[in-house]
C-alpha cells in the first residue's frame, strides 16, 4: 500500500504503520509503485488544497489538519483528519469537502475520512503561508513555538487591564501579538473566546480595532 | 493508543463529566451577562462536547453509539461527579464550578496524556478553561461586596461536591491523592489572590456529597436529562 504522509510531524500511515513513503506490501513492480506514488502523490494534494470552511482563505494542508492520504484499493481513499480543537464542528464540513473534491478531481468511489487525536495538532503545525494568509485575512497568526513544545501554561494571557485593578500589574508577554490591520504591538485581550474556538479576540490599542488572534495550543 | 491505554469502561466517567458539564454550560446561551462572556462559556461548553463525543466513541463496542451512551441511557448508568451536574445559579456560581471542575480535569488530562490520546489533545483546551475559571474568580471575589459575597456563597455551596473528584476511577492510573493535593494547592491560591475563604466544611465523609461515579445523582440531574435526552427519545431515528 502506497500512502503519502502529510505533515514532518507525523510519518504514519492511516493504518498505523510506519512507512517512509516506499511501498509496503512489496508485491507491486517498481514501475507501478513509482505511479502509485504519484497517484497518492495527487489524491493528498487534492484533498490538502481544500479550504478550511471558517477561515476559507488558508487550506487544510497550509492548517496541517491533514495527517494522511492512503488508496488501500483503487477508488477507495482514506483520508486522516485531525481537529484543531476537539470540539472544532468545522471537521465535517472539512470531511464533506475532501469527499467531494476526491470523487469529482479523482474518480474516487468510497472516500473515508478518520479523525485522529494523535499526535495532538499544535497551532506550531501551521506553515508559514498559511500564518502570512490569516495575517492578510484580519486574523493575527499564532505566536510560533508557543504551542506543543511549550508546556501548558495556566494564566496563560493576561486579562484587559484597568484602573479598578491596580493590584493585578499586567504580567509581561513573551511575545506581542501584533494587530493584523496595522501591525502596532499594542493590543489588548478581549476575550479569551470568540467566533470558533480556535480564536481569542483582541483589540488594537493604537488604530482601536478589535481583531481575532488565532490562539496557541 | 497504545497497549497500556485504560480499558474502555475507564474513560465513561470522563466522558460523562464533559457531557454533563458541557450540558448545563449550555443552558448559558441566550442568558450570559454579557455577550463575550455567552461566547466564551459556549466555546468551552463546545469542547467539552468535543471531549465526551471522542470519548463515547471510543466505548462503541461496549455501549453502543455515541447518541445511546449520551440520550439512551438512565440516570444511574451515568458515571459524572455531581459537582458538573449542579445547577448553573448566579454567574458566579458558576465561575466557582469551572474553577472547581478545570482545577481538577486539566492535570488529571495531564497524567493521561501518555495514554489516552484525547486527554493528550484536550488537556490544553482545558488550560484555557482554567485561566478563564481563574481570573474571573480573581475579578469577583476581589471585586464589589455583592460579588465578593456572591462568590463565596458559591464556594460555600460547591464545597461538598469537590471531595467526590478524588475518588479513585477504577482502571486509570492516575496518584489521586497527589492530584488532590495539587487542586488543593491550587484553589487555595487563586482563594488568596482573590480575597476567599477555604469554607470549614466537610469534603468528605458522612456530611459531604458524591456518589455520582457510583451512579447516584442529586435532584437536579434528573430535570437535566429529561431536558438533554427528550428530543432524541420523542423521535427515535430522526435525523436533520
Amino acid at each position: 500500500m502506497v500512502t503519502a504522509s502529510t505533515t514532518a510531524r507525523d510519518s504514519r500511515a492511516p493504518d498505523g504503520s510506519t512507512t517512509d513513503g516506499s511501498t509496503t506490501d512489496g508485491s507491486t513492480s517498481d514501475g507501478s509503485a513509482t505511479q502509485d506514488a504519484a497517484r497518492v502523490a495527487s489524491l493528498a494534494e487534492l484533498a490538502g488544497s481544500v479550504l478550511d470552511p471558517e477561515l476559507p482563505v488558508i487550506t487544510l494542508a497550509e492548517l496541517g489538519v491533514l495527517r494522511g492520504v492512503a488508496e488501500p484499493e483503487p477508488g477507495h481513499v482514506l483520508v486522516e483528519l485531525t481537529p484543531t480543537y476537539t470540539g472544532c464542528p468545522a471537521i465535517e464540513a472539512m470531511a464533506a469537502d475532501i469527499e467531494r473534491v476526491l470523487r469529482q478531481e479523482a474518480g474516487a468511489e468510497q472516500v473515508e475520512v478518520r479523525t485522529v487525536f494523535s499526535p495532538p495538532w499544535s497551532s506550531d503545525d501551521i506553515s508559514e503561508e498559511g500564518r502570512r494568509k490569516l495575517a492578510e485575512h484580519g486574523v493575527a497568526p499564532p505566536r510560533a513555538g508557543a504551542g506543543a513544545a511549550a508546556p501548558v501554561l495556566v494564566g496563560l494571557s493576561p486579562t484587559r487591564h484597568t484602573a479598578s485593578s491596580p493590584q493585578q500589574p499586567p504580567a509581561p508577554e513573551p511575545e506581542p501579538v501584533r494587530c493584523p490591520h496595522c501591525g502596532s504591538a499594542e493590543t489588548e485581550l478581549l476575550s479569551r473566546f470568540s467566533s470558533t474556538a480556535c480564536k481569542a479576540l483582541r483589540r488594537c490599542t493604537t488604530c482601536r480595532e478589535p481583531f481575532d488572534h488565532f490562539k496557541e495550543v | 493508543m497504545t497497549s497500556t491505554a485504560p480499558p474502555t469502561p475507564a474513560t465513561l466517567p470522563l466522558g460523562d463529566d464533559a457531557l454533563i458539564l458541557s450540558h448545563r454550560l449550555g443552558e448559558w446561551a441566550g442568558h450570559a451577562p454579557v455577550l463575550e462572556e455567552e461566547v466564551a462559556l459556549a466555546n468551552i461548553a463546545l469542547d467539552l462536547l468535543g471531549q465526551a463525543r471522542a470519548l463515547y466513541t471510543g466505548l462503541a463496542d461496549v455501549l453502543g453509539s455515541e447518541d445511546e451512551i449520551a440520550f439512551l441511557r438512565e440516570e444511574r448508568a451515568f458515571r459524572n461527579c455531581q459537582l458538573v451536574e449542579q445547577p448553573n445559579g448566579d454567574f458566579a456560581h458558576t465561575i466557582v464550578r469551572q474553577l472547581f471542575f478545570s482545577t481538577y480535569q486539566q492535570p488529571l488530562y495531564a497524567r493521561l496524556s501518555p495514554v489516552l490520546p484525547l486527554a493528550a489533545k484536550a488537556v490544553r483546551e482545558t488550560a484555557y478553561h482554567r485561566d478563564h475559571a481563574e481570573q474571573w474568580t480573581l475579578r469577583l471575589g476581589d471585586g464589589t461586596e455583592e460579588s465578593h459575597g456572591r462568590t463565596q456563597r458559591a464556594v460555600d455551596t460547591l464545597w461538598r461536591y469537590t471531595g467526590e473528584l478524588f475518588q479513585p476511577i477504577e482502571g486509570l492510573e492516575v496518584d489521586w491523592q497527589e492530584l488532590a493535593e495539587e487542586w488543593s494547592a491550587g484553589v487555595r491560591d487563586v482563594f488568596d489572590r482573590a480575597g476567599l475563604t477555604v469554607p470549614e466544611g466537610p469534603r468528605e465523609g458522612a456530611w459531604s456529597a458524591g456518589a455520582g461515579r457510583q451512579g447516584l445523582h442529586t435532584e437536579p440531574f434528573g430535570r437535566l436529562l429529561a431536558e438533554m435526552q427528550h428530543l432524541h427519545r420523542s423521535h427515535p431515528g430522526a435525523t436533520w
